[in-house]
């Protein structure tokens, strides 16, 4: 699984509290996780996202287990995150979600593009390439499904 | 030679098993999602093997109408799918099942950050999000990479001030807030053997702000006792000579009463660093410390004298507030000017009620304190429940006296 964007680069220990705060959580309505994505960290962020890759430092994701966290980036356009690690929980749900999420320690700079490739495990940017830590194989299989509910709809 | 989550798991530390789930539970908050995803997945039938549960306790009594349609649904589902199903008003899902549910040796799912809690039983237990327990619900099993293992020595006695409270509170400090990412935590040595059940909870409570998805102490004496009582009997859990990815060692009577300055719950410093700090807001309560013995703590302090910056109080269950209300503790919380909230996470989350504004301080016995998360420009200091009382009198932070 290839993919390509532009780079949004992000600080350490991003929280899911960060990616969408308490106060918008009660809903079903995906398009206000979708306007308040990052909200609290940059406002104008949100409108941004359409086709780029988050650039992360480590621990993205840490705290609540919200899934609206990695339901909102997917939905605001994320093709993926990168970040050196993840929070556990937030791994879990982005891949459960569709949403590739790949652990490699890379120098960010806004706007770049930024190419990565899941199965054989690299990311490029800035002319440098970088090993990435490959999926587990279940995760692998979950996102190649486009996520749980599509891997149990077909594996069941 | 084996950690405790590999023999619970059954397997060694970095292989991957799939397991069958003993306790699986939501909360009003993960639960409306977990049940879209299992409707999603063609809504084949509920696991016959694991026990499900939903507990209401994130926004309790519903706020608007919005929460009360979502509340509505997931209530009806649970009641006619025969799940174990508390409503508003019987607590937070990780006091109940601290409440004589969880037994040493079972894997425990919650759909919440802070399952880790049971851990304490010298259970596995961790959290994850909608979509995977809407698989547990489903199938009864899921996944798990057998997690290498941090150990956390303990010797000696707390003294003074300090409560587990500031120990957990050092020790997200010390490992920061990925230092044990995708491990568990054990608490071992001759100083756990004498922290009381409920304050092995507070310890577990705190093992995912290091990132870890598990905290867990070995089922001893105290653990059989506590069950007993449930009406459980229980085996003790000998620990083995084991290896540990990365080892800390506390001496219990140098821990001190600290506080956790916000927007990080690993940025931990002495309360008599930040003493004279106003505070416009005192929260007691939430899964780390909303229990009996939090309250009585809070109430022997203030009892007989008043509170000078609003004070609430919310008992983590049901069970909690008949004790309080039976042994007194309630009225003097009561008529210490503190108010009192139903039985669930009460303002942690910022999502209903307690919201502090723009510019307010909150001094809370929770365990976040990230940006905004109690209200937008607000910000929150975490402390242990003594030092929350001390502070509370005072409005401003405040070190609090050696009983």
């Amino acid at each position: 699984m290839q993919g390509r964007g532009r780079a949004v680069c992000m600080g350490t220990d991003i929280d899911t509290d960060v990616v969408i705060a308490g106060r918008y959580l009660r809903t079903k309505d995906h398009s206000i996780w979708v306007a308040h994505v990052f909200e609290d960290l940059d406002p104008s962020l949100a409108s941004r996202l359409n086709g780029t890759v988050i650039v992360a430092g480590k621990n993205f994701g840490c705290g609540s287990s919200r899934e609206q966290a990695a339901i909102a980036i997917r939905e605001a356009g994320v093709i993926a995150v990168i970040a050196p690690s993840f929070g556990r929980i937030f791994f879990r749900n982005a891949i459960n979600i569709g949403l590739p999420l790949i652990e490699c320690d890379i120098t960010c700079s806004e706007g770049i593009p930024v190419t990565f490739d899941l199965t054989s495990g690299w990311v490029e940017t800035g002319g440098m390439k970088y090993p990435s830590r490959p999926l587990s194989v279940r995760m692998q299989e979950i996102l190649a499904a486009g996520g749980l509910v599509n891997y149990w709809r077909t594996h069941g | 030679m084996s950690t405790l989550s590999e023999r619970i798991l059954r397997g060694m530390a970095g292989e991957y098993v799939d397991r069958k789930v003993d306790h699986a539970y939501v909360h009003d908050g993960t639960g409306v999602l977990t049940l879209e995803a299992w409707k999603n997945m063609g809504a084949r039938g509920i696991s016959d093997t694991a026990h499900l549960h939903v507990f209401f306790d994130h926004i309790v009594p519903a706020n608007n109408s919005t929460t009360a349609t979502l509340q509505h649904e997931l209530r009806d589902f649970a009641c006619r799918s025969f799940f174990r199903f508390s409503d508003i008003g019987g607590g937070i899902c990780h006091q109940l099942m601290s409440e004589g549910v969880v037994l040493p040796n079972e894997i425990v799912i919650g759909a919440d950050s802070h399952s880790c809690t049971l851990g304490a039983f010298g259970a596995f237990a961790t959290g994850v999000g909608a979509t995977d327990m809407a698989a547990i619900w489903m199938t009864g099993e899921t996944w798990f990479r057998v997690p290498e293992s941090t150990g956390i020595h303990l010797a000696g006695n707390l003294v003074g001030a300090a409560e587990a409270k500031d120990l957990a509170l050092s020790y997200v400090s010390k490992l920061g807030m990925d230092g044990a990412s995708y491990q568990a935590l054990e608490f071992v040595g001759e100083g756990a053997a004498t922290i009381p059940m409920d304050d092995r909870l507070t310890l577990c409570n705190l093992a995912v702000e290091t990132g870890a998805k598990a905290g867990m102490f070995y089922a001893d004496e105290m653990t059989l006792h506590y069950l007993a009582a449930a009406g459980y009997a229980a085996q003790v859990q000998e620990p083995e000579p084991c290896s540990y990815k990365q080892e800390l060692d506390f001496d219990l009577s140098d821990i001190v009463p600290v506080i956790a300055v916000p927007p990080r719950v690993d940025t931990v410093k002495p309360v008599s660093d930040l003493a004279g700090l106003p505070v416009d807001q005192v929260f007691v309560g939430t899964c780390t410390n909303g229990r009996y013995s939090d309250l009585a703590r809070f109430a022997r302090i203030v009892k007989g004298r008043k509170v000078v910056v609003r004070t609430i109080v919310v008992p983590a269950s049901r069970v909690v507030l008949q004790k309080a209300i039976n042994t007194g503790v309630l009225m003097d919380l009561v008529e210490a000017g503190c108010s009192i909230g139903t039985p669930g996470c009460g303002p942690c989350l910022g999502s209903h009620m307690g919201v502090i504004s723009d510019g307010e301080v909150c001094l809370s016995t929770a365990n976040r304190n990230f940006r905004n998360r109690m209200g937008v420009g607000g910000e929150i200091y975490l402390s242990s429940v003594s030092t929350a009382a001390a502070s509370a009198l005072e409005g401003e932070i405040t070190e609090p006296e050696v009983s």
